[in-house]
């Protein structure tokens, strides 16, 4: 016998009494940590594979998609530029180094992408096994590519055109795996690697047909600058071209400025339902006061003193907030499984991940915390409970 | 054993009362008589130390109620007096047998289940031990708060209208048994009411 265990068979003998207010507050909490964690695991994402990325060269269209596109892969390319035109620009003073990217074929939707060893250098991506790729048509792919295809080295496939479906093959070249890289959470997981010649020698009858030189296009070039000052030069150069370059910090920066309006707006619904969840389990906690006055004032003629009472009280409180929290953290969790396969079909982006965020705990004590405000006006009601009155009106 | 002397209290703005003296020694039995708004319970509730009196004093086991502070008050009450009410109330969550051990916790004696079981077998109730208290008849609900009253071996057990609510059978059986086991006790046992039924059976009776 303790006063956990009366508070505990207080708030579970009514469960419909409770039923409501956990819900609630379960509710609130998993949305809001749901939110807390994709928006933290998207952030780490951006900000991963932008790293010491200052600039993309590519065709000139939606700068944000040029960015989406070459550094994030989720988005089509703005179309091709001249590989001769492009390596004028990686020479320019003002540019330290630059890393050409062709692509515009899939391996069961995970880009074959034609570039040099820089590339996963720049991203710090190591050989889990095999060997890096060197020839045409040899092939390192990300860790995530070797899980969700199963291909090992040694095995061949061929690649498709475009960049998702799988219905226009090429199958007069087949890719051999070489080898496979480690897994460091940047975009190099998705992706198929291979010599920039793979993508041509694959491509060169149809750019024959329209008597272009296919080794003289590519898609970008990942830029990093040596003078900042590459930022307002080279826009002037690229003018009478079909090129653009663009920065992913502000690109990334404005697409999160607008989609942080529909974030605020999740938040502040599930601020509101938190709201109203306090609300609930204040008026739990006042009804079920109500109704037990009687037994609240036995307990004082049993030797029960008013601290007691204000103790049980909030302890019920408590015990709701707490279980409140748990059920949505649990929730949150098993929200993110389900959302984290869809985000990886569709963005190829891994965002389950089990353990709690800083904000997470930040959620959890500021819920505590309030839950703590919402049991104590009845907890002090429990303190004010006249033995004598209660007891004789009965 | 119990003694109070000049004994008055006024509600605020309400009724005053001033009771005469009423000595109840241990294994004795006193019977306070009285109408409706004579007082009665206001008397137990001051006898309980549930109320405090605007005069004069109350005296348990040789221990002045009115010198004692809320939280002594609440102590004392739960270790050394046993009250019983018109109609028995329980804390509904809680089993026969949690609300039985419920004033050795609250009173912060050790919880001694075996005395729980024991006092229930004395009221022909074992097989309720693992009950709901709302399962039970009043009959057996009022004998479940006499076991509960004296689970703590107090000095005094106060009853307020203890058989009022209850038919002929079951009165006759209540009052036999708060009598009885308040002696094995060793406690004294006061009574108010003013149930006819109950006058022929204690001699020492103050009215009010």
């Amino acid at each position: 016998m303790n006063l956990f265990k009366i508070a505990r068979r207080n708030i579970t003998v009514k469960p419909l009494n409770t039923a409501l207010s956990l819900v609630l507050l379960a509710f609130g909490v998993g949305i809001i940590s749901l939110l807390i964690v994709v928006e933290h695991r998207l952030q780490e994402q951006f900000d991963r594979n932008i790293k010491d990325i200052d600039m993309v060269l590519g065709a000139k269209g939606s700068p944000l998609q040029l960015i989406l596109a070459n550094v994030y892969h989720i988005d089509v390319p703005t179309g091709n530029i001249s590989r001769s035109e492009a390596e004028r620009i990686m020479k320019h003073p003002y540019i330290e180094s630059g890393i050409p990217l062709a692509y515009g074929d899939n391996y069961a939707m995970h880009r074959i992408v034609g570039t040099t060893h820089a590339y996963h250098e720049h991203y710090g991506t190591q050989l889990a096994e095999g060997k890096l790729f060197d020839a045409p048509y040899t092939a390192t792919i990300g860790a995530a590519v070797a899980q969700t295809t199963g291909l090992k080295i040694g095995d061949t496939f061929y690649s498709a055109h475009g960049l998702k479906d799988a219905t226009d093959v090429h199958a007069d070249h087949a890719f051999t795996v070489v080898g496979i890289y480690e897994e460091n959470g940047s975009v190099i997981d998705q992706l198929i690697l291979t010599p920039m010649e793979s993508v041509w020698g694959v491509h060169i009858e149809e750019a024959e047909e329209r008597g272009e030189n296919p080794e003289d296009e590519i898609t970008a070039v990942l830029l990093k600058k040596k003078n900042a000052l590459a930022i307002v030069t080279l826009p002037n150069l690229l003018r009478e071209t079909n090129m653009q370059i663009a920065l992913p910090s502000i690109e990334i920066n404005r697409l999160q400025t607008n989609f942080g309006i529909g974030m605020q707006t999740l938040r502040a619904i599930a601020l509101l339902i938190m709201a109203i969840s306090f609300v609930s389990v204040f008026i739990s906690l006042y009804t079920s006061l109500r109704e037990r006055r009687y037994e609240l004032a036995l307990m004082r003629t049993m030797g029960a003193t008013r601290f007691t009472l204000f103790a049980l009280i909030l302890l019920e409180g408590m015990l709701l907030t707490l279980a409140g929290i748990a059920v949505g953290l649990a929730t949150s969790r098993v929200g993110l499984l389900l959302l984290g396969d869809r985000v990886k079909d569709k963005f190829r982006y891994e965002i389950a991940d089990m353990a709690l965020l800083d904000g997470e705990y930040l959620l959890t004590i500021i819920t505590i915390f309030v839950g703590v405000l919402a049991s104590l006006l009845p907890a002090i009601a429990a303190v004010r409970i006249d033995i004598s009155k209660t007891l004789a009106d009965a | 054993m119990l003694r109070t002397s000049q004994l008055r209290f006024r509600y605020d703005g309400g009724p005053s009362f001033e009771f005469p003296d009423v000595v109840c020694d241990s294994r004795q039995h006193l019977l306070l008589l009285g109408e409706s708004g004579t007082g009665k319970t206001t008397l137990l509730h001051l006898l309980a130390g549930m109320l405090r009196p605007t005069g004069g004093k109350v005296e348990v086991d040789n221990q002045d109620l009115t010198r004692l502070s809320g939280k002594e008050l609440d102590r004392f009450r739960g270790a050394r007096i046993g009250v019983v009410f018109q109609t028995a109330h329980f804390v509904q969550s809680l089993s026969v047998e949690d609300n039985l051990v419920l004033p050795q916790f609250l009173a912060g004696k050790p919880v001694n289940r075996a005395r729980a079981a024991e006092l229930l077998r004395r009221m022909n109730l074992e097989h309720k031990l693992k009950q709901a208290p709302r399962a039970l008849s009043i009959g057996e609900q009022q004998r479940v708060a006499i076991a509960r009253a004296l689970i703590n071996e107090p000095a005094i057990v106060l009853a307020d209208e203890p058989t009022s609510a209850l038919d002929d059978k079951n009165a006759a059986q209540v009052i036999a048994l708060l009598e009885e086991q308040a002696a094995l006790t060793g406690a004294a046992l006061v009574i108010v009411t003013h149930d006819q039924r109950l006058k022929d059976r204690f001699a020492n009776r103050v009215t009010l």
